[in-house]
């Protein structure tokens, strides 16, 4: 136990240094660090919203009226269906989960079977798709019934693009604020998560994200260009609006626009039936499928704009009269590109409403405080216990506050490393660990004496100190260990922070307490050795 | 070794005590069983003074602008509000202003509304230092998983517990995490102390921190019914925990003075979080002391397993 292999030395040496490296960037200030040549890590600990200051809000979506939202419009997509086909019907109208029509002659039944099985549309991935069906379009028991109810999947999916285009909106909007450290995640099935580091104020970012997005379809300017239009004036009742380089820059077009997105139905990422190309395919409700239907007849083989938050996301070329209501953008676009436009597409036009289940806001000021009162507690604490181990055990004693050191600089790295950040209760559960590294040790010490007491020789008594002392080390923590890691598992947000540092800790501790002080130890053996003095135990 | 001089530490504790740990164990017995009746008795009639987290509502800490807060001034602009019982405390300093709002009625939307209310009435006079708002689907949520949590912690420890000792250790245990995070439970009921998410971290803790303590004497028994095979089980537990004593207040006293740090230094964020990482610490080595051991006494350990268990057990001989 005693015994350590060169190559051991060398091993437990360069975890040491490695964690040095990795802690280092944490104790000097960003300027510093930017100083430092590249081969160096730089990457700070990160500190939590209630450390360095901001905001947290939870949203959720109401997955009911996202059903509700979606039967609507598929009434009004039937209902075109079925004019269109020249099939009368007598009634149509959600009823529970689906939505039911009758038909006026019932021997119309497989004609309007056919017809509105194509608004079924595959579930999942658009290539390779899932095999299920978002609707089923079935004959009721009443003849002339037809029913078209969503799946559990197709509504899973409508749940999981609602939850996706919110977060794609809110993370626009946010943007527009200057900021670019916030992060917005999906939590569950329908929730959203904002965390906004740094904003003190969330009546701003409420404001933002409790708005709608806002698609418009505007008319791009026949002759004049926007380039010409800065130069001298905008035509009367047109506008420049800005565009990306990709998608032919800034646009002139006319400031009212022709449809809106709350005319939208329906926006899908697909292929072009012909060449194959990633596109988008897009559904109007009635009114937008009319204004579209008849401005598209006029322009044909002109641009006309999609803009989104007064930004111009692409011009296409309207090839031919889009009189269904549907269509189909095309473009330069990759699969990628075509489904984050579609989805874009979409986040204007199922503006589900997204209320504030749970909010956090931590000013800068409680947060310097709070890392303040951390430190400081940090320090003492680690200080009382340092006087304490020393008193109690000696010379020995000082190799476990150096284990105890290395423990400390170990978990600050692997929080580094892993990117894990940092909050007051990790604060808490790191100091913890401190007062709990040492009981490794006092096991170990205990022991020792224990059996010196008993009669032992002093390299027995050592060796047997270790052996003996690591069962119940590994018994003891490694129970604590099961509890944090549920804790980590189960927890959310301040519960998460503490379990996390309380694992590493466990776990640095146990590196720190039966390799850093053993290494010590046995050192220390090895040089009493070779002294003339007797081996008498500095413990 | 060659920096450090060889020098001897204080030997704290007096070693070959004999302290007689099981005379008093009727006595703590009872003692516990009444103190956990109390606590449940709190905890179903008084019940928790519960955070936010577990009620819902909202919390916002403000910090006047300009000298000491005017307490009376917020009460009064406050509860013209019709928002229910608002609570107005000092929080730490004397410009800190802890204000509670209780749950709306009508939903997650309704507990924006009032906190709109709440910092427009209370205008620029104060900085907002901490908002925390939790509507009640969130609320219900968080008293599920807290609950689960700490089940779920206490049976994979048990599991654990099985699995390495016998039985017998494991009902032990039990009953002491059981004692302790109901007695902590019921400090926070007697004291109406805020009990919210962190208060689960912290019985979490306590019970992390008891399991270890009573493994530690547990296995110091489980040796000593190897080494003494002939000794009265009484008398082997007294022996077993007074072996492992030393240890015992040690670690307890380092990593009380390291929460003391914690409770005075820490912050007002944390201090209920450390107060029940105190009292969890002492009542889980006075457990695993007076209960988790004396338990064995009861139920009665077989020498026969234990000895069987040496076999195939891993346990390195000396």
């Amino acid at each position: 136990m005693l015994y350590f292999s060169r190559w051991k030395i060398i091993a437990i040496v360069a975890t040491v240094l490695a964690g040095l490296i990795f802690s280092l960037p944490n104790f000097v200030s960003k300027e510093t660090l930017a100083s430092w040549p590249s081969f160096m890590p730089t990457q700070q600990l990160p500190l939590g919203l209630d450390l360095r200051g901001g905001a947290h809000l939870l949203l959720a979506m109401d997955p009911e009226e996202i059903k509700k939202d979606w039967l609507t419009s598929l009434r009004d997509a039937a209902r075109k269906t079925l004019r269109d086909s020249k099939i009368g019907y007598s009634g149509l109208g959600v009823q529970g989960p689906s939505l039911q029509i009758k038909l006026s002659k019932p021997e119309d039944k497989d004609t309007a079977l056919k017809e509105l099985r194509k608004l079924i549309q595959p579930v999942g991935n658009a290539i390779l798709g899932s095999g299920a069906n978002d609707i089923d379009v079935t004959e009721g028991t009443e003849a002339g019934t037809v029913f078209i109810t969503p799946t559990e999947q197709g509504v899973r999916e409508r749940i999981s693009q609602a939850s996706a285009s919110s977060i794609e909106t809110i993370n626009r909007r946010v943007n527009n604020l200057g900021t670019s450290e916030s992060t917005i995640v999906r939590q569950g099935a329908d929730r959203i998560l904002i965390q906004f580091p740094g904003l003190q104020d969330t009546k701003e970012l409420k404001r933002l994200i409790g708005e709608t997005a806002k698609l418009t379809f505007h008319e791009v300017h026949p002759s004049t260009t926007a380039e010409d239009a800065k130069l001298t004036s905008a035509p009367a009742g047109f506008k420049v609006f800005p565009g990306d380089a990709s998608e032919g820059g800034d646009h002139l077009l006319r400031d009212s626009p022709v449809v809106q997105g709350e005319d939208l139905a329906d926006a899908q990422a697909g292929f072009d039936q012909q060449n194959g190309q990633p596109v988008i395919n897009f559904r109007f409700n009635q009114s937008g499928a009319r204004k579209f239907g008849a401005f598209t007849k006029e322009n044909v083989g002109r641009p006309f704009a999609i803009v989104l938050d007064g930004k111009v996301l692409s011009a296409p070329v309207i090839r031919e009269a889009i009189l269904s209501g549907s269509g189909q953008i095309s473009g330069s676009y990759t699969v990628e590109s075509a489904s984050t436009l579609a989805v874009q597409l979409k986040s204007g036009a199922l503006p589900t409403k997204l209320t504030i289940v749970e909010e956090r806001t931590v000013g800068p000021s409680l947060g310097a405080d709070s890392v303040d009162a951390g430190r400081r507690a940090g320090m003492i604490g680690l200080a009382a216990t340092a006087i304490l181990t020393t008193l109690a055990y000696g010379t020995f004693g000082i190799y476990a506050v150096i284990g105890l050191l290395v423990h400390g600089l170990l978990i600050l790295a692997l929080m580094t490393a892993i990117g894990t950040t940092l909050t007051l209760p990790g604060i808490a559960g790191f100091v913890l660990t401190i007062g709990m590294a040492v009981d490794a040790n006092v096991l170990i010490y205990e022991r020792i004496r224990e059996e010196l007491r008993a009669g032992k020789g002093t390299i027995a008594a050592i060796d047997a100190g270790f052996t003996r002392a690591f069962v119940t080390i590994a018994d003891s923590q490694l129970t604590t260990l099961a509890a944090a890691v549920i804790m980590f598992w189960l927890g959310s947000g301040p519960i998460r922070g503490f379990a996390v540092t309380l694992s590493l800790g466990i776990l640095t501790s146990i590196f720190a307490a039966v390799t850093i002080t053993r290494l010590l130890v046995s050192l220390w053996l090895k040089n009493a050795k070779g002294n003339t003095k007797s081996l008498e135990v500095p413990i | 070794m060659f920096l450090v001089p060889d020098f001897k530490g204080f030997d704290f504790f007096p070693h070959g005590t004999r302290i007689d740990f099981m005379r008093f164990k009727g006595l703590c017995f009872a003692l516990s069983i009444l103190a956990m009746a109390i606590s449940l008795g709190l905890f179903f009639v008084k019940g928790l003074n519960y955070g936010v987290d577990f009620k819902g509502g909202s919390l916002i800490e403000v910090q006047s602008k300009s000298g000491p807060a005017d307490l009376g001034a917020i009460r009064e602009k406050l509860g013209g509000l019709g928002l229910g019982d608002v609570q107005i405390q000092s929080f730490g300093a004397p410009e800190d202003v802890l204000i509670r709002v209780e749950e709306q009625p009508g939903g997650d939307g309704a507990q924006q509304v009032a906190l709109k209310k709440v910092t427009d009435t209370l205008g620029d006079g104060y900085t907002q230092r901490r908002v925390e708002v939790v509507g009640p689907a969130v609320s219900s949520e968080l008293r599920r998983t807290g609950i689960i949590a700490v089940l779920a912690a206490i049976l994979a420890i048990i599991t654990y517990v099985w699995f390495r000792f016998e039985w017998q250790f494991a009902v032990g245990t039990v009953v002491a995490l059981a004692h302790d995070v109901l007695v902590t439970v019921g400090i926070f009921s007697l004291f109406n102390m805020e009990f919210d998410l962190s208060i689960v971290a912290a019985l979490l803790t306590i019970l992390g921190y008891s399991v270890n303590d009573t493994v530690v004497v547990s296995d110091r028994i489980r040796e000593n019914l190897r080494k003494f095979k002939k000794m009265e089980i009484n008398n082997l537990l007294n022996l077993s925990i007074n072996e492992t004593l030393s240890r015992t207040i040690l670690t307890g006293v380092t990593t009380i003075a390291v929460l003391i740090a914690l409770y005075i230094f820490g912050g007002e964020v944390i201090r209920n979080f450390t107060f029940a990482m105190l009292f969890g610490v002492v009542i889980g080595t006075y457990s695993s002391i007076f209960i988790a051991a004396p338990i064995l006494d009861y139920l009665g350990i077989k020498r026969e397993t234990v000895v069987g268990v040496e076999k195939d057990g891993k346990t390195a001989k000396v």
